[in-house]
Formats: structure tokens, sequence, C-alpha cells
């Protein structure tokens, strides 16, 4: 049986944070969402301490082979998804993973005590990465601060955290080390690219937030690499992602070095795209 | 943030993409209407509802490299297990997807969204389609009886061939005046409803049409159904980029629309 920070999982495939909203799913496939969930943790959509709208429209722009996305973190607020959101989420049939983003290190402490109180949550994931959002990139591209931030978390509650990792770093492996060191049970990446796209109309930037983070299976090359690169420098268990649309691609990034793996941009293609690849992984790797 | 309780005529989707084959890829004029067979999927989809698209080969390799992710399309007809999709080759999907010829793979998500919801009490339907945004409105008159009133806007005589979907003789205007009248399809929704107000307006077509017809609708009282179209990765909600701005707050199209209540809708020019 896989361990993931010493939570027992079914199997290697999550979903990468922002990428997949059960709740909202469930409203278009029903209970029969549940009957075969794709995925073997759930990972939410990164909450904040206030609510976000998110970035105004247009928040996306197709590229050969992937995706730019300018989201902007909309979401309830911590209050809001303690009150609406996370009793939905425990009904999934899998453990739960939280994502959180701080604008400073006191945000992120609230956000990380008050969600690690709930049973209901198995681990909490620290997005310090998200490269749309003002602040977000400032941590997660300095090891210092990474390891600041963790430090700071790590006396805050028992659950395991994970630090997601930004590729818009100079040394992506020099922050999971500053990560690890600090505290942090694991850490998971790649988060998007930074990416822009413009108007072909008036060359002016297309996406409502001016730049985005690009996804897809374009960044999966780029991903292996720093998955691999993070897994040599680390002794704590790295959850790899990144373009991963099939069982072959995800038994690359094990084999580079990741315990699990995650499916984002694949999803959005076809919502049981964790579950084949869940299937074709097995496949590869008979028990 | 979440949309409120109101009425929901939702269909659920299989929560899997799923391959039908096409029966039939004919020109309708400047359109291309494609059937595809979907015995895996539910025979009864609420009008308004769509379909993300994509073809089972090739799909990718096209203009840049593209398309990547697959395409929504708002259905207009189901017929024994036959779903009706109008196609209209405008960038790297929709060219591939009016590639298709019969025997093909289609792979479907759906349906998906929120469907039109019944006309308001004693008022009449009146169906207001500019375009391809004619397409979901053919289910709903297939629905609402033949006698509901269509009004139809087209580019020229070639688009106005997409009206042939219809039953009975729908109005028609051109921007060319080429089939019908030369006006605007708010023109003559305007006319329609000086004679008789007391309707329900069902509308789809391009954002400029939109807006006209909830202009006009907001300044006659009128209660108005208007299916949007935004740029859309997933169609279920995961991606979050399909949003509008509302007196809600962004709404996502996708799990929330597509059809919204005109009343719920900024103005344009706040949007």
């Amino acid at each position: 049986m896989l361990e993931l920070c010493g939570v027992r999982l079914a199997g290697p495939v999550l979903n990468g944070s922002g990428t997949f909203d059960a709740i909202a799913a469930r409203r278009a496939f029903g209970d029969a969402l549940l009957e075969r969930f794709p995925f073997h943790a759930f990972v939410s959509k990164t909450i904040t301490l206030a609510p976000r709208e998110g970035n105004p429209p247009p928040r996306l722009w197709e590229t050969p082979a992937g995706l730019i996305n300018s989201i902007g973190l909309p979401n309830k607020g911590l209050e809001g998804f303690l009150a609406h959101d996370l009793p939905q989420l425990a009904e999934l049939p899998v453990p739960l993973v939280v994502s959180v983003m701080g604008f400073s290190r006191d945000e992120l402490a609230r956000l990380v005590e008050r969600v690690g109180e709930r049973d209901e949550v198995a681990m909490i994931e620290l997005n310090v990465s998200c490269p749309n959002v003002e602040t977000g990139l400032v941590m997660g591209a300095d090891p210092a601060e990474t390891a600041r931030a963790v430090e700071r978390m790590r006396p805050l509650g028992a659950k395991p955290l994970i630090v997601k990792l930004t590729p818009n770093a100079a040394d992506p492996a020099a922050v999971a080390r500053a990560a690890a060191e600090a505290g942090a049970d694991a850490v998971s990446l790649i988060n998007t690219l930074k990416g822009m796209a413009l108007d072909p109309r008036d060359s002016r930037p297309w996406l409502g937030g001016g730049t985005g983070g690009v996804s897809g299976p374009a960044v999966r090359a780029i991903a292996l690499e720093q998955v691999h690169a993070v897994a040599q420098a680390v002794d704590v268990q790295v959850i790899g992602m990144g373009g991963i649309a099939s069982g072959r691609h995800a038994a690359d990034f094990l084999a580079a070095g990741a315990s699990c793996v995650a499916v984002g941009t694949e999803s959005f293609r076809d919502p049981a795209a964790g579950a084949r690849i869940g299937d074709e992984l097995r496949a590869l790797s008979p028990v | 943030m979440s949309a409120p309780p109101r009425a929901e005529p939702r269909t659920l989707a299989p929560p899997a993409r799923r391959t039908g084959r096409v029966t039939r890829a004919d020109a309708l004029g400047a359109y291309r209407l494609v059937t595809v067979l979907d015995p895996d999927g539910p025979a009864d989809p609420r009008p308004g509802q769509f379909y993300m698209l994509s073809s089972e080969e090739r799909w990718g390799g096209g203009g840049d490299e593209r398309p990547y992710l697959p395409r929504a399309f708002s259905y207009a007809r189901i017929r024994n297990g036959e779903l009706g999709f109008l196609v209209e080759a405008v960038g790297p999907g929709t060219q591939r997807l009016a590639e298709l010829r019969e025997g093909e793979g289609l792979r479907l998500l759906g349906p998906l969204g929120i469907g039109w919801r019944p006309p308001s009490d004693d008022t009449r339907p009146v169906l207001v389609g500019g375009g391809i945004g004619t397409a979901p409105l053919v289910c709903l008159q297939d629905e609402l009886g033949a006698d509901a009133t269509v009004l139809l806007g087209f580019r020229s005589a070639a688009h106005a061939e997409g009206a042939s979907l219809f039953h009975g003789e729908p109005a028609i205007a051109t921007d060319d005046g080429s089939r019908g009248r030369a006006a605007l399809v708010t023109d003559l929704l305007r006319e329609d409803l000086d004679r008789d107000p007391s309707a329900t307006v069902f509308a789809c077509g391009p954002p400029p049409m939109l807006e006209a017809v909830r202009l006009l609708c907001a300044q006659l009282d009128v209660p108005a159904q208007l299916a949007l179209e935004a740029g859309m990765a997933c169609g279920f909600g995961a991606c979050f980029g399909c949003v509008v701005p509302t007196n809600e707050g962004y709404l996502r199209l996708c799990v929330d629309g597509p059809v919204l209540d005109a009343e719920l809708l900024l103005p344009m020019a706040a949007r």
C-alpha cells in the first residue's frame, strides 16, 4: 500500500490543485463521479484568507499542446471554504489535501492553523508558487523565503505539509532543499510556467490578468527535468506533475523520483483522465 | 461566488469522455451539420445544454499545432439517439470538426450546463437567434412546439440556410438583405414585442446581438433568457476559465449557464 506523508492511498494519482472542482463536477455528473472517482487523493483549489473573485476574463488561451490560464485564485475565502466547501469535499471517497496561499506569513499561518484543526483534512499544501497573484511568487522563488515560511508553519499543527514549488525559480532544487530542511513533509511540482499571449487583432495582452501560467503537454519535458533534479536533491517525497496525459508519462515521473503524480490539464479534456492514467500505470507496472 | 438556487433544467452527463460515430456530415449553406450516434449518452439532454467535442483522430497538428482542448457546442437536435451539431469553421478546432466525415469518431462529454427554463407564466415564447447561435433554439422549438415565434438573423443567404432546421416559417433578417429583410434580428424583435409584449425571449447569438436583446427586453420589461458563449477548457467547472461578470459576481458559464437570466447580466460596457 502506497503512503504519502504517512497517509495511505489506494494509488499514486492525484489532481493538481485548481484543475478539478469536485463540487462543480458533482453538479454536472451526479454521484456517478464518486463511484469511480478519478484520483487517489483530492487536492482542493487554493484557498486564501479573504474571498477572491479572481482575474477578469478572458482567462484562457490555447497554445500548441497546452493552455495558458490566468484565473487568479477565485475562492470563497477561509470561512466560506470551511462552512460550504469542506463538508462537501469530505464526502469524497479519498483523502483530502487542502491547498492554501497567504499574502503574508501571518495569513498563511492563520490558514494552516484553521484548516489543520479539521479532521476531514489529511494534508495541507502550501501554494507558494501561483504565478497569477501579485505576491505569490515571492515566497516560492527564493529558498530563504520558502524556508522561513515552512519553519513558521511547521509547529502550528500535526498535519503533513506539502510545499508546491514554482518552476519559475532560478534553481527549483535549491528551493526544494530549503523547504525540506525547514520541515516540509513533501514537495510537489511543477506549478505553471509564466506565459503570455497577444490578441491577434491589436497585439495587446489577451488575458485579463495580463500574463498567465502555461500547462499541458507543452511543459512536460521541462517538468520531468525539474522533478528529477528535485528528487535528487531532497529526501522527502515528491509529487510530480506537468503535462501528464498517459500512464507512460506517469511512469516517467515516478522513474524520475516522484512518489506520486498529479494530473491537471488532461482532466480538462476528460474528467476521467486520472482513472485512465491510473489504469494504464498499473498495466505498465503490475504489482 | 456561488450560484443562488434557481431552476436547473439539467440532464446529468456520464463522468467520462466517450466516442460516438458520425452518421452524417452535410453542408448547410455556410455551415456543416454533423450528426453523431451517441449510444452511451443520455437520450434526453435539455435544450440549451452543450457538449464538449473533439475528433478521435487528428485532434492537434492543425494551424499553430492546434487544436488541443475540446470545443463547446450546444446541440441543435436529438433524434433516435443521434445528436446534431451546427459547425462553422472559424479556427483550428471548428475547422477540424467541419472536416468530419461519416464513420469518423467524435469524442463527446455531455450534456453539460443548464438549459432553457420554461417561459414565464402567461407569456408566449419568442426565440431569437443569430448565426451559429440559432443551434440551441432548434431543440427548444422542438420542445415548445411549432407555434412559438422564431426570429433569426444571419450575415447572408448562405448562412440563412441554417433556418431550414426550424419547423414552419421563421422570420429572417440578413445583414446584406440577400434573404428575408435587410435588417438586424433585433429590429424584428422590437416590432414583435411592440405588437405583443407579453412574451418570454430566448436568445442566442453573437455578443453585440445579445446585448441589444438584453437592453431591449430591459426597456420593455420583458423576461429574457440568454445563452452565452465564452472560451472554455473543460465544460464542467474545473478550469474556472469561462466566467462572465454578473450582478452576483463572476459566474462560470459551464456550470451556472450557458443560459442565464438577462437581468443577471451587467451592461456589456461594464463586463
